[in-house]
């Protein structure tokens, strides 16, 4: 079972109030999609605030929230970038916060079968020149080629 | 060979920071020659493994003093931020 992306499951100039309603808006969209359950949304949203996803990476902030795969039908991954930054709680900490502008929501089924994008995602957070190339890129699908390249990798073909 | 320590590998779900920081922590074992058993689990089912435990790598928020045996964070495995410090704070209690 492959993850997906395509033009449809990448946001540009999203505009959100704070981190929870971002989440709403990017988990609805999934759910229009068919990716996720109608419980997804409430489930990523209580996650997020029990296990914060906000996580500092050498290009400014970025998110990865998620929730349990029971509410998942298909994995998929969500690229939201947002005009103006909201707060993330910083993954592992209790309340310090990060400005994220880069949101990669992850609807995940079970864990082994999407290692390999997990880690080339991680790899990306990494990458000074990945990051800035996702947060200037305006030209949707060159940034769903971009993440099908160093994403996806060879893993969906 | 070191003894066979056993490491928790933990996060909200288990299923996602988990597996990224469980590939590269037994990447370090290997490169390192420690001999390790690796579970990966949700932060809340930690107490369950925690008599067989050696160390807890979470990316969640963690009461350390809660357990007997050291507790690191992962998120730096996540980020690339600190990477080194946290291989050499794994290897040392992995070798010890």
């Amino acid at each position: 079972m492959d993850s997906t992306i395509q033009q449809e499951l990448v946001l540009l100039n999203v505009e959100a109030t704070d981190k929870f309603d971002l989440l709403e808006q990017l988990a609805c969209h999934l759910q229009k999609l068919g990716y996720v359950k109608d419980s997804y949304k409430d489930a990523v949203i209580a996650r997020e605030k029990v296990f914060a996803t906000g996580l500092p990476t050498v290009a400014g902030g970025v998110a990865i929230p998620h929730t349990d795969a029971e509410h998942v039908n298909e994995p998929a991954i969500c690229f939201a970038r947002l005009t103006k930054p909201v707060d993330f709680v910083i993954m592992g900490d209790d309340e310090e916060t990060v400005s994220v502008d880069l949101v990669v929501m992850l609807a995940m089924k079970e864990p082994h079968a999407q290692i390999d994008l997990l880690q080339n995602l991680m790899g990306v957070f990494q990458d000074e020149d990945a990051l800035t190339y996702l947060k200037t890129q305006n030209d949707k699908q060159n940034i769903v080629n971009f993440i099908k390249e160093r994403v996806f990798n060879n893993s969906a073909e | 060979m070191n003894a066979k320590k056993t490491v928790l590998i933990a996060c909200g779900t288990g299923i996602a920071t988990s597996t990224v920081v469980s590939t590269v922590v037994q990447k370090i074992a290997n490169e390192n020659d420690l001999n390790v058993d690796i579970i990966q689990c949700k932060m809340m089912e930690v107490p369950g493994y925690a008599d067989r435990a050696d160390l807890l790598i979470t990316t969640t928020v963690v009461d350390k003093d809660q357990y007997k045996f050291p507790v690191i964070g992962g998120r730096p495995f996540l980020t690339g931020i600190g990477k080194d410090k946290v291989i050499a704070e794994i290897v040392e209690v992995l070798k010890a």
